[in-house]
C-alpha cells in the first residue's frame, strides 16, 4: 500500500502524478521531452535507457513500464531491451549505445564517477554533446522518478501483461507533453 | 572543465540548464512549485531538504547554492551545515526532523523509505502533502545533484558567488531569468 492516499486503482507513478497535479504536470513534461522530444537518440534508445537505469534501481513498476515501451519501440528487436537490461548482452546496439550505458550507470550511482575517459570513449564511438548531454539528463531524471514512485510506495503490478498496453501507449502517444 | 561545450558561461545548474530549454522549462517549473510554491513547510524548510540530500550526493554547487538560501530563512549558515550533517540533534521541530531524516534515506537508498519512517513523520504532525513534497523534493535533488556532477559542469570562480545566488533564489526563486542570458547577436545589460 501506498504510504500517501493515493487513488488505489490507478498503478505507479501515475496515481501520484494525481495525486498533486500541480507537481504531475511538469513531471509528465519533462518525461516527454526527455523520451519523445528531439534527440539523436531513438526513442528506442531512450526508453531503453529509462529502463536500464530503473532496473539498476529496482524499480519495479519503471522498469517493468520502460521495458515494455521500448519493447514496443524495437518491435520485431523487441529482445535486445531484455538481453541488454536483464542478460548484459549488448551485442546488437550501437557502439555509441554501447559507450553510453557505462555513463548512464555511473550517473545512476553517483554524478562525480563520470571520467573524462568514460565521455571520450563515448565521443570515438561517435556520440555528440547533446548525445552525452541527453544520455546523463535521462539517467538523473529516472533516479528522481525512481525515488518518486519507490519513497512513496506506490502500487507496482506484478503481472508483466499488464504492462503492454501501458507500454504501448507510452511508446505511440508519449507522456501528455 | 564541463565534459561538453555548455553555451552560457555562468556555473553549475544555471548554465546547464540552457543547453536544452525543451527539458529545462518543465525542470524550472517544478522546481518553482515545489520549492517556492504555497506550503505548508516553509521556504527555509523545504531548502533544508534541497541542502541534505545535495550534500548527501556530495555535490558541493548544489550544496553551497541551497545552504546559502537556507540560511537566509532563520538559520546561520553554521546552523544549516550542522542540521544537514546530524538532523537527529537539530534545532528545528520535530517534524521536520522526520522529514529529514526521510529525505536523508531516500537520498542514500531508492527503496530507503520504510513504513516506519513514515509513521514517525506522521506522529509529529507531518500532513500527507508534506510526506508527498518532502519525498519529491528529494527526488528532484537526486537528478540535480547528478545532473550537475555527471556533466561536471563548470563550479564558481568565487565563494561570494553563492551568496549572489541566494540572493536571486530568495527574492526571483526558480524561474528563468533572461536578462543572464544574452541573446547570441546582443548585449546583456546585466553582469551577474
Amino acid at each position: 500500500m501506498a504510504h500517501i492516499p493515493v487513488d488505489p486503482t490507478t498503478p505507479g507513478i501515475r496515481s501520484l502524478f494525481n495525486y498533486r497535479p500541480e507537481t504531475g504536470a511538469p513531471l509528465t513534461r519533462l518525461a516527454h521531452a526527455l523520451l519523445h522530444g528531439e534527440s539523436p537518440l531513438t526513442k528506442a534508445e531512450r526508453e531503453l535507457l529509462a529502463t536500464f537505469v530503473s532496473h539498476g534501481n529496482q524499480c519495479k513498476f519503471c522498469t517493468m513500464s520502460h521495458a515494455a515501451a521500448a519493447r514496443h519501440h524495437y518491435g520485431a528487436d523487441a529482445s535486445i531491451v531484455d538481453d541488454v537490461v536483464y542478460n548484459n548482452i549488448t551485442d546488437r546496439l550501437s557502439d555509441k549505445m554501447r559507450a553510453l550505458l557505462p555513463i548512464a550507470e555511473k550517473v545512476r550511482q553517483g554524478g562525480r564517477i563520470v571520467t573524462d575517459a568514460d565521455v571520450q570513449a563515448a565521443r570515438d564511438a561517435g556520440a555528440v554533446d547533446r548525445d552525452i548531454h541527453d544520455t546523463v539528463l535521462i539517467a538523473a531524471a529516472f533516479c528522481m522518478y525512481n525515488r518518486y514512485v519507490d519513497g512513496l510506495a506506490a502500487l507496482a503490478p506484478t503481472n508483466p501483461d499488464d504492462y503492454i498496453p501501458m507500454g504501448k501507449r507510452m511508446a505511440e502517444q508519449g507522456y501528455g507533453g | 572543465m564541463a565534459h561538453i561545450t555548455i553555451a552560457s558561461t555562468l556555473p553549475g545548474i544555471t548554465g546547464l540548464l540552457e543547453s536544452r530549454l525543451d527539458t529545462s522549462e518543465p525542470i524550472r517549473d517544478l522546481t518553482q512549485f515545489i520549492l517556492r510554491g504555497p506550503n505548508t513547510l516553509t521556504e527555509g524548510e523545504r531548502e533544508l531538504i534541497a541542502t541534505i540530500v545535495s550534500s548527501g550526493n556530495a555535490c558541493v554547487f548544489c550544496t553551497n547554492a541551497h545552504a546559502s538560501a537556507a540560511a537566509r530563512y532563520g538559520w546561520t549558515r553554521e546552523e544549516v551545515d550542522a542540521i544537514v550533517h546530524d538532523p537527529s540533534t537539530a534545532p528545528v521541530s520535530e517534524k521536520v526532523r522526520q522529514l529529514l531524516l526521510i529525505a536523508r534515506a531516500l537520498q542514500r537508498s531508492v527503496q530507503g523509505v520504510s513504513s516506519e519512517m513514515v509513521e514517525a513523520a506522521r506522529s509529529a504532525g507531518a500532513t500527507d502533502v508534506e510526506i508527498h513534497d518532502t519525498v519529491l523534493i528529494t527526488s528532484l535533488f537526486c537528478l540535480y545533484n547528478r545532473y550537475v556532477d555527471g556533466l561536471a559542469s563548470d563550479y564558481p570562480a568565487t565563494e561570494d558567488y553563492y551568496e549572489k545566488l541566494a540572493d536571486r533564489l530568495t527574492t526571483n526563486g526558480y524561474t528563468r531569468n533572461p536578462s543572464l542570458f544574452p541573446p547570441a547577436n546582443g548585449h546583456s545589460n546585466d553582469s551577474t
